[in-house]
């Protein structure tokens, strides 16, 4: 058990950049990355989990009941959302590049760029 | 190199990296041994000190704050900056009269999908809302309340009502409530530092009572500032993807 | 890492360690295999709606992890705004695509 979120964690890394460095197709490309990203999510709230603790919200339970690590949710809390929009500027550029050269396939668009 | 010689390299490569990070990660403590101990000691630091239940709303907008001030404006960035790149496009294409796929028509959505979506407006509007504006008590604050605050919006696009969409999220209004939110989380930090406090200090009172509405100062404000940030830039988003791909191929010029 | 802790208070939230367990390395897994299924579809239609079910598979992670506020980030954000984005995105390029 100690061992397989991190193990998860790193194949979830490994199989995004595969589908990152074997992509056809720019917008299949964006996904794998947003695969890739949520590994760093995984991670991070996995390294904060403690057994047997609870979400760190005191609203109706005493102050000192063991909670698991906020720090952590808060990064993964905000980079979800900013991921979002991120993606939007990335989607918007795919769309551009395929005006401009009339593909989506990563691999033409490097030999156009000669 | 072809495809094939990139791949076998990857693969080489990849082996080699998810050794290294594999073996670093086993010097971690070990999943469920959280060794603290910052986590611990905002845990039981944070609700005496911000009156705030949600530890995580109060690590966010008040431990900290500086660094969401940059997430949000990364936010604000990237919406912008999306923008930017596909109204250029608008503008080519607006010069291309022979656009083949002027004449696709777009089909209706079907009778379930409508009917989904406008029951589910309303509530959505309620639980953004909500979320946005109670960080200090409960699992939520302005990053989740905004999505779901715009999906709202996002529900009267899927019912097949494009142009009511447009009609209540106008472009220059979402850009206006987009820069009031962002502009309303920098100010608030300003206001600390012209009272002599620093920038960003929780100077409003705190409230007696734990995870009160009223509670916990600048945290609850600057969560529901963020909310209107992140909804107006999904808005904004969504909209200008969907006047790409139908307004634009309509032809409607 | 089974029953060796004991809660000193025990919430209304506690479930108990070898449920909580069992719990989360069958979502992990779960997770693990969509992240590889949506690598390996190829089509970007398809793997839009794999990537909304990741997400999905994610927030309820988060969920076994014990964080409610990523949860319901992911699932606004990975399953409902993202794929949204990505289809509108589709239908842009692969008009022009022909």
């Amino acid at each position: 058990m100690h061992i397989v979120p991190f193990v998860v964690v790193v194949w979830i890394l490994a199989v995004g950049l595969y589908g990152i460095v074997t992509s056809r197709h720019l917008v299949h490309l964006i996904m794998c990355l947003i695969v890739v990203q949520s590994s760093t999510y995984v991670l991070l709230l996995g390294v904060g989990y403690k057994t047997g603790a609870v979400a760190p919200y005191f609203y109706d339970i005493p102050v000192h009941t063991p909670a698991v690590d906020p720090v952590v949710q808060a990064l993964a809390l905000t980079d979800v959302v900013v991921e979002g929009a991120v993606t939007a500027l990335l989607l918007a550029l795919a769309i551009q590049a395929q005006k401009r050269f009339g593909t989506l396939d990563p691999h033409e668009l490097v030999q156009l760029k000669g | 190199m072809t495809p094939g010689q990139r791949r076998w390299i990857f693969l080489a490569a990849m082996a080699g990296l998810a050794a290294f990070y594999l073996w670093g990660l086993r010097g971690l403590p070990g999943f469920g041994n959280y060794p603290g101990p910052y986590g611990d000691i905002i845990n039981s630091i944070a609700v005496a000190q911000t009156k705030a239940t949600g530890v995580v709303s109060a690590v966010n907008f008040e431990y900290r704050g500086f660094d969401t001030v940059g997430e949000e404006f990364i936010l604000f960035v990237a919406a912008t900056g999306m923008a930017v790149v596909l109204r250029r496009l608008r503008g080519e294409r607006e010069r291309n009269p022979d656009d083949p796929t002027a004449d696709w028509a777009v089909p209706p959505a079907s009778d379930a999908v409508r009917l989904v979506a406008l029951i589910f407006t309303g509530p959505v509007v309620v639980m953004g809302w909500f979320l946005a504006s109670h960080a200090q008590t409960s699992p939520s604050g302005g990053f989740q309340g905004g999505v779901v605050l715009a999906t709202a919006f996002f529900l009267i696009y899927l019912s097949g009502q494009t142009l009511l969409f447009r009609r209540v999220s106008p472009v220059d209004l979402t850009e206006a409530v987009e820069a009031l939110g962002a502009g309303g989380f920098a100010a608030i930090g300003v206001s600390a530092v012209a009272m002599g406090l620093p920038y960003l200090k929780n100077y409003l009172p705190l409230g007696s009572t734990p995870g009160a509405v009223s509670s916990s100062g600048t945290i609850a404000l600057i969560s529901f500032f963020v909310g209107l940030e992140v909804a107006a830039a999904f808005i904004l988003i969504v909209g200008e993807m969907v006047d790409q791909t139908l307004l634009v191929r309509q032809g409607d010029r | 890492m089974t029953s060796a802790h004991v809660l000193a208070v025990v919430t209304p939230y506690t479930i108990p360690a070898g449920l909580m367990n069992v719990l989360q390395v069958t979502l992990l897994l779960l997770v693990a295999a969509g992240a590889t299924a949506v690598v390996l579809i190829r089509d970007p239609v398809r793997q839009v709606i794999m990537l909304s079910m990741y997400g999905v598979l994610l927030a309820v992670l988060f969920l076994a992890f014990q964080a409610p506020d990523v949860t319901l980030s992911e699932l606004t954000v990975g399953a409902v705004a993202l794929p949204m984005l990505l289809l509108l995105a589709l239908a842009k390029v692969r008009r022009r695509g022909k």
